[in-house]
């Protein structure tokens, strides 16, 4: 598997780590309830079918948003984190 | 005061050559950062004379830049100060050694993930990577010479796992 890093360009999966659901972008606002904040923390969905996970490549220290498939492992974009408006 | 003697990180271990690879000790005079502040991109290159883009070797008034993570630049040659950029001197934190040879590439192969063809590594082009396990950036300044840089406290590390490569590589073409 390659991922391409918004600073470096393509790279070997061996230069990422994993680092969870891109949903932990979605921070909720300080007016949340109980339960958007224990989704936020606790729950994640389990798709067969795209995805959006966190990745970092530690060579450079850049954090990336990866779009991809969990059943044919294509990856459909990766994004910097200025992309994904954050 | 007790007077210090100052030796290389690499004393006593380099150059080492085997089959058609030599790995030799490249340590420049000065290491420095260089991080340039929001909007002062522009004044800081006319400050150095250049600053490197993603992947990119440039040579500015103090020796060689090179790119080594998003807005940083690590200067390789003289020491320097510059107004508009965060600076910190790393002279004595990293070591650079020199792999040079007809069978240079074949050795980084073993050690690294980089894809190192000449279309999408060529002579001028730098990255930062892993060798074996480490974090390192690796720079070709050659057609057959590559220059690796890795903390410091690694040196012995990187040494060992070169040199273990260049006897894998050349054991190979002894078969």
């Amino acid at each position: 598997m390659r991922l391409t890093c918004p600073h470096c360009g393509d790279r070997d999966l061996r230069e990422f780590t994993y680092k969870g659901d891109a949903l932990a972008l979605l921070r909720p606002d300080e007016t949340a309830n109980p339960q958007e904040w224990v989704d936020y923390v606790h729950n994640r969905d389990n798709p067969a079918g795209t995805t959006s996970e966190l990745w970092y490549h530690g060579p450079c220290g850049s954090w990336l948003v990866a779009v991809r498939d969990t059943t044919t492992h294509v990856t459909h974009r990766t994004l910097s984190l200025a992309e994904a408006g954050k | 005061m007790a007077k210090l003697i100052a030796r290389p990180a690499t004393d006593g271990l380099l150059p080492i050559e085997i089959g058609k690879a030599i790995l030799e000790d490249a340590q420049p005079q000065a290491i420095t950062w260089v991080a340039p502040f929001n909007r002062k991109k522009s004044a800081v290159s006319k400050t150095l004379g250049g600053f490197p883009g993603p992947g990119e070797v440039v040579e500015v008034k103090a020796g060689r830049a090179l790119s080594v993570g998003p807005g940083q630049a690590m200067i390789l040659g003289a020491p320097l100060d510059c107004e508009g950029a965060a600076v910190a001197d790393q002279s004595d934190a990293w070591t650079v050694v020199a792999l040079e040879g007809a069978a240079a590439r074949d050795v980084l192969a073993r050690v690294t993930p980089l894809d190192l063809r000449d279309a999408v590594f060529p002579e001028g082009g730098t990255a930062r990577t892993l060798v074996g396990h480490m974090t390192a950036s690796l720079t070709r300044v050659g057609p057959f010479r590559f220059e690796i840089m890795v903390f410091r406290s690694m040196t012995q590390t990187l040494i060992h796992e070169l040199e273990r490569a260049m006897k894998h590589v050349d054991a190979r073409t002894k078969l």
